[in-house]
Parts: C-alpha cells; sequence; structure tokens
C-alpha cells in the first residue's frame, strides 16, 4: 500500500506502507545510529514524534521484546529506506513488521530518508502527517502549523511507583519517561532502585530518605515541567546527592535559573563527540534531545562536559552541591557505552563502592 | 595536546614491493602520512625499496630513499639524515618489523631517534602471542585457546590436548603466511612446520578452531590524552576460517543487534586503551552466532588494509589523523576534512551500506588452488557504495572485471541439486556464484546456511537478488519492475539480455520512465552537516543530490584502473593521480572514476570530484551524462580504462589524448602490420587466428617456436611459447575458456634482449626520458624481467634504431600523451614486439631515475602544449650516470600450486628498486631490497633443460670458483663433469630417496637453479623442485639470466659498503 509523508514546508514523501495501518500527525526528527531501532523506538522520549532512520537498512537483526526501554513504542511512526524483509539473529523474536503492528505503529519505507534529513537539516524541524489515503495537501499543511507535543512528561511517565530490589544504596529514580537501563545500570551496580512517577513530590522523595536521586531522560519541551522543576528546586536545597541524564538534566538547570532552548534539528543517533573536561578526554555518547540547555546561572554550576561537535552544553556540575547532570545518555543502549562510569562516580558521591565488576 | 614542536624531521618507512597481503593500501596511507606531517611543518624523510608508489615522489616527502628496506640501509639513512623521529606505523607489517629491529638494537636510542605515535612497548604487546594474550586475560577480553610454540612436537601435543581442528598461525608475518586450519594430525604435520619456518622468530600460534563464527572488524583511534572513538564496523560475509582479506566484507556490521554491536565496540576501546595505542588499530572479533560469546582473533596496532577500506568506507582519512596523533595532537584538535567544521572526535555514520569483494589472480594463475582458508590470496579488492545490499553487492560483483554482471552464472546452470550442494562445501572464490545458483535449484537459505555457516540475512538477501533475476526473465518487464531491478544493481545489459532487448532498448525505457541514478555524497555523519566533500556514489530510487556546478573550468574524467592485479598494479593509479595533478595544475576541473579502495586515487582530496562507481559502460555512461564532462583520460588507467574507450566515444565524450582509432590500430594486427610495413619496421612474423586448426596451421607456416597469445593482452594474459602442436592445443584450450571477441596471436619467438621504451609524444615530437634494458632474454615477460636503466649492452647503432622506430611509429600512431614499445635486439637487428599507445607499468620508475614527471608531460601534450615547450628537449635524453634497477617480486609463497617458472606470463606482484653508480651495486642492492635469501656460500642445485646444459656449464664453474658446492641431477651432473666441473650427483624423484627434494627440504640446499622443460606439461620433478623451493624460501632460478646476474650480485657482496643514494638529488 503506498504512504505518503507531508510535511508543514509542503513537501510530500512517497513511499510504501509498512507496520499499522493509521494516520498520524508528528513532529518529524531524525536519528542517525546505525543499530539500536528496538531500543530507539521504545524510547519515550520519542513522544510525539515521527522517527528518521538515516541508516537505510533497517530489521536487519528482527526484534527482541527484550531490548525494549519502555513498555511500549513511543514514537508516532517510523520512516526509512529499507524496512528489510529478511532479519536473522539469534535473539529474534519478532520482525519490525511484527513490532510496529503490536503497538499499532504505521512506518513508511521507500523513502529517500537522505534528502528527507537533508531537508530538516536544513529548515529545521518540521511536524509531518503520514497517511495511505487520499489527502488535501493545501488543509494538512494549515494543520500541521498548528501541531504543538504537549504534556509530554504527563503522558509518559508512569503512574505507579515501582522498586529493583537490591542491597546497596537507595535511589529514588523520578521518571519523566525514562529508558529502563537506566534503572537497569543503577540496580546492576547493587543499588536499590525505587522508580517515582514525574509529579512525585519532593516532600514525598525526601522522605524515603534516599541516598541518591536520579533524574531521568525525557520527552518534551522542558520548560513545559512548571511543577517538576518547583519540585527540583526543593530537592536543590537538600544535601542528597543528584544525578540528571537529558530532560532531567535540563529541568535541574531550569530549576536554578538557566535558560534552555530548542535545537534546529536536535541531537539524536550513537556518535556524538562529548569532552569530559575534568578528564580531559572525548568520549563518544548516544543522544538524544531537541532541546538544550543554552545559558546558566555561573554561581550556581559550571560545564562539565561540552559537544565537540557544536560546543553546546553537555554536562553540569553544581557549586557546593552533590549534582550533576549531563545531556547525552550514559545509559547507552542503544548506543556507546563509554559514559557508563558517571553511574559510579554518582555511586561514590553517595559515599558508596560501585561494583562495576557486577556490572 | 597541541603539536609537538620537537617534532621537525620524520622518518617514514613504507611497505616494500606490492605482495599478496600487503598491496597499495599502503602507498595509500604512507601518502596521506607523509602530506599531513609535512602540512605541520615537519621534514619528512622516506624509505622505500618500491618504485611505482606515489608515496616516492620527491614531491611527497623531503628526502626519498629508494632502497632495500633492511636494518643496515635504515641505519645508514638515519646517520646521514639525523631525524629526530620515526613513523612506524603506516609501512605495514614490513614497516613496523624493520622500526621494532632499529628500537630493539638500541640503535635508535643511542641516536636520540624516537619512535612516534604507538610505543614498542605496545607494539610488542599486540604483535607477540603470548604477551598480547596475558594483556587481554588482563582486561578479561576472552582469546581462543592457543599456545605458541616453537617445535612441532609441542605444538602437537597442545592440538591433542585441545582436540582437533585447530588454526596455526605463524608470528609476525603478512597475510596470515604459512599459516592454515588442520583438521587432524596428518594435516598438522604438514601446516605446523611450514609455520615455524615461515616465521621471522620460528614460532607457530595453535588455535582452537572456531572456523563459522561471525567475524567481525573494528576500525578503532585513539589519541594521547586516551580519547578513543571507533572509526568503522565491518562484517565479512565469509564466516571465521576464510582470512579477512580473501572474504566478503560488508560495512558497517548488519546482522549484529545493538547489544552484540555495542558490546564488541567497547571490547574493542577496551584493548586499544589497554595498550595504550596513539594512533589506528585494528581489532578482528570472532562473534559465535547463537550467544553472547565472543573471542579477540587479532589486533594490528597500525594502519591495514582494512583501516584503509575503512577510510574509504566513512571518509574517515585514518592515516592522516593517526599522524596529527603522532604529531601530538588529540582528536578534538584535529579537524574533520569532509565537514570543515566538526572535529576528528568523533564516529562516522553511514547512511548507505559498502560492499568489498577481494580481487583473485585464479583468472591468471589458472592451475593454483582456489580454496580460501588462513591465507590470504587475494592481490586487490573492490569497493561498491549502494543504499542496499542487493544494489552494492551487484556493483562490486561487475567492479572485478571478471565479465560478470549478475550472480548467475552459465557455468554452474547445469549443475543438480545435488552437485550445488557439494560445491558449497568448497570454500573459494566462487562461492558467492554457487549461493546463487543454489537458490535458483530450490536448495533454501538454511541448507546453505548448515553448509557455509553464512549468516541467513546475507543469504536471503542473495536469494532476493537472485528471485528478482527470474521475476526479469518471467518476461513482463513493467516500470516498477524495472526501477526494482535498478535499485537491487542489475546492468541495462543485464535486464536486457534476461529480457531478450538491448541494453539500449532498457535504457530508452529507463528515461521514459524517468528511472535515473542519484548520486550521494559520503559526508561521515549522514547528513547531519554540511559537507564538503566531492566524494560520490550512485544508487537508484533516489533523489540526485549532486548538482555540477558551472564555471569557466573545463571539467576532464579520469578513468582509474580498478582493482590491483597481476599486470595491472599499483603503477596505474600513480599515473591516474599524477595525471588528474598535472590537469588540476593546468587549472582543468578534475573528475575521477574509480572503485579500489586501497589507493590513493580514492581518497577525496586527489580529484576535484572522486566517483566511486564500477568501471563499466553503463556506470561511466551514467556520471558522463550527469556531468558532461570537456573530455576523458584513458591512457593512465591500465586496460580497464582503454576498454572503456569505444563506449566513451559512442556516447560522444572527446577522449583525450590518442584518437580511439589509432589506439584500435596499435591494437589490430593487420592495420599495425600495415604500419609497420610502410615504415620498414621488421617483427617476428605472425598471424592472427581464431581456432586451434588455424594456430597449427600458423605455427607450420611461420616455424615453431612461436608465441601464443590473446590480442587485448593484459599482463601477458594466456600467453604461452609453443614448441609443438601438442602445446599449441593445450594453450588454445585455456585462451578459448573465456569468450575471446579478438582474435589470437600467433607470432614467431625471437631470440634477443628485450628493450622496453616509453615516450611522450605531442603529435609532432617525441621524448624518450630512458631506454630500459632486460636482464632476462625475449620469453619471459617484461614485467617479471629485471629491467635496468640505462642500457648496458646495447650499442650506440642499435640505440639509434630504437629511438627512430619509436618516432616513426609515434608519428604513424598519431600518438598524443604516452607510448610503451617492446623490442627485441636480435644479432641481425631490431625487432618490434608490442605497441601499448598509453601509459606502462615502468613509468613512475622511469620518471624518478630520469627525473622526467612523464605523466605531466603526457598529460599536457594532451591538452594542447608542445614538448618543445616543456624545457624537457625532444627525442632521446641523454643517459643518467648512475644506474638504476628494477627487479620483480613474487607471491608465490601464498599461492599453493602455482608454478614458480618465468615465461611469458607475468607472474610478479610488485616490484622493487636498486640505485646506485654501477650496475652491478645497483643489481645487489634490487636482489636485496627484493627480500631473497641470497646466499654467499653453500650448496647450489642445477637441474636444467637440455637446452640449456652448454650454456650452463660456464656459470656452474663460475659459481664453483666463487666457493659453491655444485649439485645436479643425471644429465646436468654428467654434462657438468665433462665440463670440469665437481658436480655431485642427486637423485631425482623417481630415483629414490635421497632425491633433490630430500636435499632442498632437509635445508641442504642455499640456491636451485632450474630452467623447465619446454612446454607446458608440468615436468613433475622440475614443478615440485620449484615449489619446495618457494616453501623453504630457498632462491630458485628458472632463467639463466636471472643466475647470473645473481651471481654477478653475490660478488658485488665482497666489494664493500653499499651507499644510499636521495633521489631528489638526482
Amino acid at each position: 500500500m503506498r504512504a505518503y509523508l507531508i510535511l508543514e514546508d509542503g513537501s510530500v514523501y512517497e513511499g510504501e506502507s509498512f507496520g499499522a495501518v493509521r494516520d498520524v500527525t508528528c513532529e518529524v526528527v531524525f536519528n542517525t545510529a546505525m543499530t539500536g531501532y528496538v531500543e530507539t523506538l521504545s524510547d519515550p522520549s520519542y513522544y510525539g514524534q515521527g522517527v528518521i532512520l538515516t541508516y537505510p537498512i533497517v530489521g536487519n537483526y528482527g526484534v527482541n521484546y527484550g531490548d525494549m526501554e519502555s513498555r511500549r513504542i513511543w514514537p508516532k511512526c517510523l520512516i526509512v529506506r529499507e524496512a528489510s524483509k529478511q532479519s536473522s539473529n539469534f535473539r529474534k523474536e519478532a520482525t519490525l513488521d511484527d513490532y510496529l503492528c503490536k503497538y499499532g505503529i504505521p512506518g513508511i519505507e521507500g523513502v529517500d530518508t537522505r534528502a528527507l534529513t537533508k531537508k530538516i537539516r536544513e529548515h529545521g524541524t518540521m511536524a509531518g502527517f503520514l497517511t495511505t489515503n487520499r489527502f488535501d495537501k493545501e488543509k494538512v499543511v494549515e494543520e500541521l502549523k498548528d501541531y504543538k507535543i504537549k504534556d509530554a512528561v504527563k503522558s509518559v511517565s508512569d503512574k505507579t511507583v515501582s522498586r529493583l530490589e537490591n542491597d546497596g544504596k537507595k535511589v529514588a529514580l523520578l521518571d519523566f519517561g525514562a529508558k529502563d537501563n537506566i534503572a537497569n545500570c543503577l540496580h546492576k551496580r547493587g543499588l536499590d532502585v525505587t522508580i517515582f512517577p514525574h509529579d512525585t513530590k519532593a516532600e514525598d522523595i525526601i522522605a524515603m530518605n534516599p541516598d541518591g536521586i536520579m533524574l531521568s531522560n525525557g520527552p518534551g519541551d522542558p520548560t513545559e515541567n512548571v511543577e517538576v522543576i518547583k519540585n527540583l528546586q526543593k530537592l536543590y536545597e537538600t544535601d542528597i546527592p543528584i544525578f540528571g541524564i537529558c530532560l532531567g538534566h535540563q529541568l535541574m538547570a531550569l530549576a536554578t535559573g538557566a535558560k534552555t532552548e530548542k535545537l534546529k534539528y536536535g541531537h539524536r543517533g550513537a556518535n556524538h563527540p562529548v569532552k569530559d573536561l575534568e578528564r580531559g578526554r572525548v568520549y563518544i555518547t548516544s543522544q538524544n534531545h531537541g532541546y538544550v540547555v543554552a545559558a546558566i546561572d555561573e554561581t550556581k554550576a559550571e560545564v562539565s562536559h561540552v559537544n565537540i561537535n557544536d560546543g553546546t552544553i553537555e554536562g553540569l556540575r553544581y557549586k557546593g552541591k552533590n549534582i550533576f547532570t549531563v545531556q547525552f545518555h550514559p545509559e547507552a543502549s542503544p548506543g556507546p557505552q563509554d559514559t557508563e562510569y558517571l553511574f559510579d562516580e554518582f555511586i561514590e558521591m553517595m559515599g558508596g563502592k560501585s561494583d562495576a565488576e557486577k556490572a | 595536546m597541541p603539536r609537538k614542536h620537537e617534532i621537525k624531521k620524520v622518518l617514514v618507512i613504507g611497505s616494500g614491493p606490492i605482495i599478496i597481503g600487503q598491496a597499495a593500501e599502503f602507498d595509500y596511507a604512507g601518502t596521506q602520512a607523509c602530506r599531513a606531517l609535512r602540512e605541520d611543518g615537519a621534514e619528512v624523510v622516506l624509505i622505500n625499496s618500491n618504485p611505482a608508489t606515489i608515496m616516492t615522489d620527491k614531491d611527497i616527502a623531503d628526502k626519498v630513499y629508494i632502497e632495500p628496506l633492511t636494518v643496515e640501509t635504515a641505519e645508514k639513512v638515519i646517520l646521514a639524515e639525523k631525524p629526530d623521529s620515526i613513523l612506524p606505523t603506516l609501512g605495514g607489517q614490513t614497516g613496523l618489523n624493520l622500526a621494532m629491529e632499529l628500537a630493539e638494537s638500541g640503535f635508535l636510542e643511542k641516536n636520540n631517534v624516537k619512535l612516534l605515535g604507538t610505543s614498542p612497548e605496545t607494539i610488542k604487546m599486540a604483535e607477540d602471542r603470548q604477551a598480547f594474550k596475558d594483556a587481554m586475560e588482563d582486561i578479561n577480553q576472552p582469546c581462543i585457546a592457543s599456545k605458541v610454540v616453537e617445535t612441532y612436537a609441542d605444538g602437537l601435543a597442545f592440538a591433542k590436548e585441545i582436540g582437533f581442528p585447530v588454526i596455526v598461525r605463524p608470528a609476525y608475518t603478512l597475510g596470515g603466511t604459512g599459516g592454515g586450519i588442520a583438521a587432524n594430525e596428518e594435516e598438522f604435520a604438514q601446516i605446523a612446520p611450514h609455520g615455524i619456518r615461515m616465521s621471522r622468530v620460528g614460532q607457530i600460534l595453535v588455535e582452537k578452531c572456531i572456523a563459522g563464527w561471525k567475524e567481525i572488524e573494528f576500525e578503532v583511534i585513539r589519541d594521547g590524552a586516551g580519547s578513543c572513538i571507533t572509526v568503522c564496523s565491518m562484517e565479512n560475509l565469509d564466516p571465521v576460517g576464510v582470512h579477512t582479506g580473501d572474504s566478503i566484507v560488508v560495512a558497517p556490521c548488519q546482522t549484529l543487534a545493538d547489544k552484540e554491536y555495542q558490546m564488541l565496540r567497547t571490547a574493542a576501546i577496551r584493548i586499544i586503551d589497554k595498550l595504550k595505542v596513539e594512533g589506528g588499530c585494528n581489532v578482528q572479533f570472532a562473534l559465535e552466532p547463537h550467544s553472547f560469546r565472543y573471542a579477540v582473533i587479532e589486533v594490528n596496532p597500525r594502519v591495514s588494509r582494512s583501516s584503509a577500506l575503512a577510510s574509504k568506507a566513512t571518509g574517515y582519512p585514518i592515516a592522516k589523523v593517526a599522524s596529527k596523533i603522532a604529531l601530538g595532537y588529540n582528536l578534538d584538535e584535529i579537524k574533520n576534512a569532509v565537514t570543515g567544521k566538526t572535529y576528528a572526535g568523533f564516529e562516522p555514520t553511514l547512511d548507505y551500506i559498502v560492499a568489498k569483494i577481494p580481487k583473485w589472480p585464479f583468472d591468471k594463475f589458472v592451475t593454483a588452488s582456489r580454496k580460501l582458508g588462513t591465507q590470504m590470496k587475494a592481490t586487490g579488492e573492490v569497493m561498491s557504495i549502494s543504499n542496499c545490499f542487493e544494489g552494492a553487492l551487484m556493483k562490486a560483483v561487475r567492479s572485478l572485471e571478471l565479465n560478470i554482471f549478475a550472480l548467475d552464472l552459465p557455468a554452474y546452470r547445469n549443475f543438480s541439486r545435488e552437485d550445488l550442494l557439494k560445491e558449497l562445501e568448497k570454500i573459494d572464490d566462487m562461492r558467492l556464484f554457487v549461493v546463487a545458483q543454489s537458490f535458483l535449484k530450490g536448495i533454501s537459505a538454511d541448507e546453505i546456511h548448515n553448509i557455509t555457516k553464512i549468516d541467513n540475512w546475507f543469504l536471503e538477501k542473495i536469494e532476493a537478488i537472485v528471485r528478482l533475476g527470474e521475476e526479469i526473465r518471467g518476461g513482463n518487464l513493467t516500470p516498477e519492475l524495472l526501477r526494482k531491478a535498478k535499485i537491487f544493481g542489475f546492468t541495462d545489459k543485464v535486464i536486457g539480455e534476461y529480457t531478450g532487448m538491448t541494453g539500449d532498448e532498457i535504457k530508452k525505457m529507463r528515461l521514459e520512465n524517468n528511472i535515473l541514478p542519484a548520486y550521494k555524497m559520503v559526508d561521515t555523519c549522514a547528513a547531519e552537516f554540511e559537507a564538503v566533500t566531492p566524494y560520490y556514489y550512485s544508487c537508484y530510487g533516489a533523489e540526485n543530490e549532486v548538482t555540477p556546478q558551472e564555471n569557466e573550468k573545463k571539467k576532464i574524467m579520469v578513468l582509474g584502473s580498478g582493482p590491483i592485479r597481476i599486470g595491472q598494479g599499483i603503477e596505474f593509479d600513480y599515473c591516474s593521480v599524477h595525471c588528474v595533478w598535472a590537469l588540476k595544475s593546468l587549472g582543468y576541473e578534475t573528475i575521477i572514476v574509480n572503485n579500489n579502495p586501497e589507493t590513493v586515487s580514492t581518497d577525496f582530496d586527489i580529484a576535484d570530484k572522486l566517483y566511486f562507481e564500477p568501471l563499466t559502460p553503463e556506470d561511466v555512461e551514467n556520471i558522463v551524462d550527469l556531468e558532461k564532462p570537456y573530455g576523458a583520460i584513458v591512457q593512465f588507467g591500465g586496460q580497464t580504462a582503454i576498454k572503456l574507450t569505444k563506449s566513451l566515444n559512442d556516447i560522444g565524450v572527446r577522449i583525450l589524448g590518442t584518437d580511439a582509432e589509432d589506439v584500435d590500430r596499435a591494437e589490430d594486427r593487420e592495420l599495425f602490420d600495415e604500419i609497420l610495413e610502410q615504415h620498414s619496421i621488421p617483427r617476428p612474423a605472425g598471424r592472427t587466428v581464431f581456432t586451434c586448426e588455424e594456430a597449427i596451421n600458423a605455427a607450420h607456416e611461420i616455424g615453431y617456436p612461436v608465441l601464443v597469445r590473446p590480442s587485448y593482452v593484459l599482463g601477458g594474459q594466456g600467453m604461452e611459447i609453443a614448441y609443438n602442436d601438442t602445446d599449441i592445443t593445450v594453450y588454445m584450450e585455456i585462451i578459448n575458456r573465456s569468450v575471446q571477441e579478438h582474435p589470437i596471436l600467433v607470432d614467431k619467438y625471437v631470440f634477443g634482449k628485450e628493450v622496453e621504451v616509453d615516450a611522450v609524444c605531442d603529435g609532432e615530437d617525441i621524448l624518450i626520458p630512458g631506454i630500459m634494458e632486460h636482464v632476462e632474454r625475449t620469453g619471459v615477460h617484461s614485467g617479471d624481467s629485471i629491467s635496468v636503466y640505462p642500457t648496458q649492452s646495447i650499442s650506440e647503432k642499435d640505440r639509434a634504431t630504437l629511438v627512430d622506430f619509436t618516432e616513426k611509429l609515434a608519428k604513424a600512431l598519431h600518438v598524443v600523451g604516452l607510448i610503451n614499445i617492446q623490442f627485441i635486439v636480435a644479432k641481425d637487428g631490431v625487432y618490434i614486439i608490442e605497441v601499448n599507445p598509453r601509459s606502462s607499468r615502468t613509468v613512475p620508475y622511469i620518471s624518478k631515475v630520469t627525473n622526467v614527471p612523464i605523466v605531466k608531460l603526457a598529460v599536457r601534450a594532451m591538452m594542447g602544449e608542445r614538448l618543445r615547450d616543456m624545457g624537457y628537449g625532444v627525442g632521446l635524453r641523454k643517459a643518467a650516470d648512475y644506474v638504476a634497477v628494477k627487479m620483480p617480486v613474487f607471491s608465490f609463497e601464498k599461492l599453493n600450486d602455482v608454478d614458480t617458472s618465468l615465461g611469458p606470463e607475468m607472474k610478479s606482484t610488485g616490484e622493487v628498486l636498486g640505485i646506485a653508480q654501477t650496475f652491478h651495486e645497483a643489481l645487489h642492492k634490487s636482489f636485496i631490497a627484493s627480500n631473497m635469501k641470497i646466499p654467499s656460500r653453500g650448496n647450489i642445485l642445477i637441474t636444467v633443460r637440455d637446452t640449456d646444459k652448454e650454456e650452463v656449464c660456464p656459470l656452474a664453474k663460475e659459481f664453483e670458483e666463487y666457493g659453491f658446492n655444485i649439485y645436479a641431477t643425471g644429465g646436468t651432473c654428467r654434462r657438468l663433469q665433462e665440463y670440469g666441473v665437481h658436480a655431485r650427483r642427486v637423485n631425482k624423484i623417481a630415483e629414490g630417496s635421497p632425491d633433490i627434494l630430500d636435499l632442498i627440504s632437509g635445508g641442504g640446499c642455499d640456491l636451485v637453479i632450474n630452467t623447465p622443460t619446454r612446454g607446458r606439461q608440468h615436468n613433475r620433478d622440475g614443478f615440485k623442485i620449484r615449489r619446495t623451493s618457494v616453501e623453504r624460501s630457498v632462491p630458485c632460478m628458472t632463467s639463466l639470466d636471472t643466475a647470473k646476474a645473481l651471481l654477478a650480485s653475490i660478488k658485488q657482496k665482497d666489494e664493500g659498503e653499499l651507499g644510499i643514494v636521495d633521489i631528489s638529488t638526482l
């Protein structure tokens, strides 16, 4: 079945439908990683978006549901050059097509994803409409102009508290749309992890008396999360060590007077070079963010990591506080595991000893 | 860290002659390194024995020593030049070993020379099997159960302990030379002792065989600050068991989920971090296909063939970055030349797929075993890029120039299911096509996987290609089907053949339906950033992103020479690159088309635009349609480019330089004979024939012996001397195994000296930089002969005749550009053997030793300039007052079952040069450079054919007088004794043990002189003698002329120290 992707600027990309058959409106973004589509599709940070994978052959190793990073697929659609009909891997449980169908997500293949990516790069992130039906372009474009991802965190965060028990330090993980591997990275290092919904009151978290607080990744415009930011201001005032990732990094920055801004087309991929200024080394990181911390209150925080490509802020350390946050994803999955050492630093900050070997 | 300013003068060591396992990739790496170092103000001193390389140009390095790569020479160069440092990791295993020897002896320390980049400790840790194993155990990286042994007995004991099959790998060898898989004790008895002999340190590794696991490679870079990145991952389509150099490889990995991928990537980084490599490094893994189990196979702490491939596959210049790191820079301080904005500290991401297929010499060595294993056999490789696996694979297949354009080969069409199942068991160069045919015969992917262990993803993709082929054959070629066929990489011609149409009709249908190739850019970042690299590939079903700019400059397309193969080597890449540089300096815009990932020409900063594409008429035509160049140059890309002349002409592309018609006149026997007759230039009598019967009749008319060969030749392909009707029958059968579009030539074999001339012509005048004389008499292919400049034994009168003939021929053929002519100087005068109105194998070497930039002058002539105005004069240049000897180098130890005897068919893979004041010193240097184990005393085994028995006597006498003991078989021995040589008789094989083979195998022989019996029917003794010699590394002379030269060279040893020559001072 033919499928069409109509962008906000009126351009139309034609391809073949795969996965579920359904019309969707989304914010179209591209990811340049060459592996990890199972993890990417289940990353809640993609809420409301349509994901272009720039690697042209997708689905080669099928799907292992155990590789999912959350309970479902979050992007509204998947846009690829080729959804491989062939797939092979010893852990394969399903095909990419099965995966999309299971979660009711449509896909389009046969698209010149490189041309499309260049368009997004030039124009910036755009809204798009994917359909298998006849459409009135003018009308679609008009509607797309109003598309905005709203209530993102609220929509993806788990509503209930859950726990990964262990005998180490106690960590409260605030779920803004967390990838499972954040909790796993802590848990496999011996930590006892309790996962709280995004809107859990600061007081409730403090009451649990955690050794550390983990702020997760998540989707959307960070400034939208007014209540969360207020909560974080309260947590900032405590002496509990805090480690933030991605949205968690942005929210902590906002809570301490920094500004965030939207990047033209974001950082999404597995090859982003980040320099750890303290270690003097460049690490390759997994990234997925459309917003970035643009200006900080230098009395409160200092830059600990920078992006080699565009010089943007990739990490902050808070002065006089046991708080550090990073824009990238040390939990990887998908992507390079080079910065997992940050979890060990977090543990040391809590006064614990990392059982990295077990990890 | 910024540049270390104490580094002012760097010695770069090249990799020496092209041999199997060490080819053009090191010219690419070395050239890039030299340029990177000089860009940063460092003075570069270069040593490399290979004159055909670009790196040995005086434009590339400040001081260039084309000298043997030995410790003695390197020490002399260091003492003379006083460099402050050495860059050891760019010259392959040869360069690395040499640098290590210099370091280990304490010479470097004594002379205050530092090893740049990776330290000697690191190199040792990576190269020494045991040290490496210990290091891996330290960081919990699994290796395969293995043990380093120095004796056969210890090896066998260990093999029994871990159980067969085992792999034997010699320490410190190239391309796994001397290794192999032993399935049982008998095979182990064959392989292991050989491996011990082949190793520089007499060690082998006996290792548990894990054949069938996935083979995955990572190219990793680490800087002095400890930052690590992986440039590229590569997956071998052929599972572990086939040398990676002999495997079909794709980049990036295709069948690994992120979990496995990151596991191996992290392992690669931990390894390079443990080893503390500073620069590039290659890590090979074996991954068990049904679990997360893996093992580290090998680590190369240097640039390699794989790093060249990774550089071309990603656009990330590994050698350049490694050189900058050696100078002290960190990854985040080195600009990414592709984007111009970002830095080298990132990981390339691909939005296309790359396929590499090796180029094997089996089309030339028809008797060689095609079995692939741990010992590499390929001489070169092709790479292709597309947006799908199918397209990439099909493009790579047609880039091989095997006249194969699809996967279904007629040769297998009549194979039954059972035949194919049996055929699938063989691991050889044909496996891809056997797999394809198996699908057509209803064998399933699972069945094929069970036999071959090739991952099902690859198999099913191959099946998809085959099924689409069937669908096209089905007859109903709709525009949709045609579009899909193009995406899958079928050429118009193949689609035409499947559907009973012509290629042109298919093209017409394509154009009517707007099915056009799109060109995309290789940009290292999957379009995330705007890139400035003019590096393109084609695909279908996508938008074209290359819009040729309208500018003042005229655009010239230069066609490259494709994969390195015997007969068409790195020399043609040298010429192509110099052609591009010459055109650029004249103000033209240049476009290069080539498909060889190992070469300098496919570095994206050579030409203004690089199209990484197959060199076939359709692929080239598509680029022409887009770029509309002013003209094309085919003279420099060997036969590969010449073959495209006609199709370029047909589509109206101006061929710059000699006209296509004149090229034809040189190649067409009858037209050429007319020219010769007009100018009274003699050539050996000859006939053109098509059938065996005609060939025999022709031979009878002319009289035996005769030379038989196809008219369009490449390195003497299919050329043989026939002494009788049987010989002719045998050769004709072999020649006609591949379809001959052109007639076959039968020529009188004239005995004499062979002389070669390269000349530049502008249509009026000619310039001959120098005349070369071959040491071996006629009958030995010019590429396999020792070539001497200037001539040593040609009379002035004959020289004048050579110049006269060259001038006449150049004019008669209206040559504009280059011409290469081979002559025989016989007793009764000068004969012409062959004319090639194009660049030749000898152009790089003769350019260097005469100091005439031949390619540049030729290009200027082609663009309309006159030789008289170029400042190099016309006619024959005055001969130099030094002597240069070019010596062929062979790779026989890599190719079982190949007869090593020299003949009209070319067999060498590379060459070295010796330069000195005298012929004998130059000769001696070139013998040393060729890596031959030259004896100074000891035992010589002489066994020659009857016709050589007279001639060998004085030579044997001379060897004896010099102090050698002479051994000989029956007839030869008697004749020698009669002559007064104290020859000792050795048994032929049939005469019982101890025989000649026992003598050679037992180490009782230091030199063999064996001239092959006439005719192609292998004299079995001779063949075994030659093979045994190769395997025991005993030099074996198969031409008396070479043997005489060797004796002269041995005597030269006593003449004292050898000098060194910086060619930039010549």
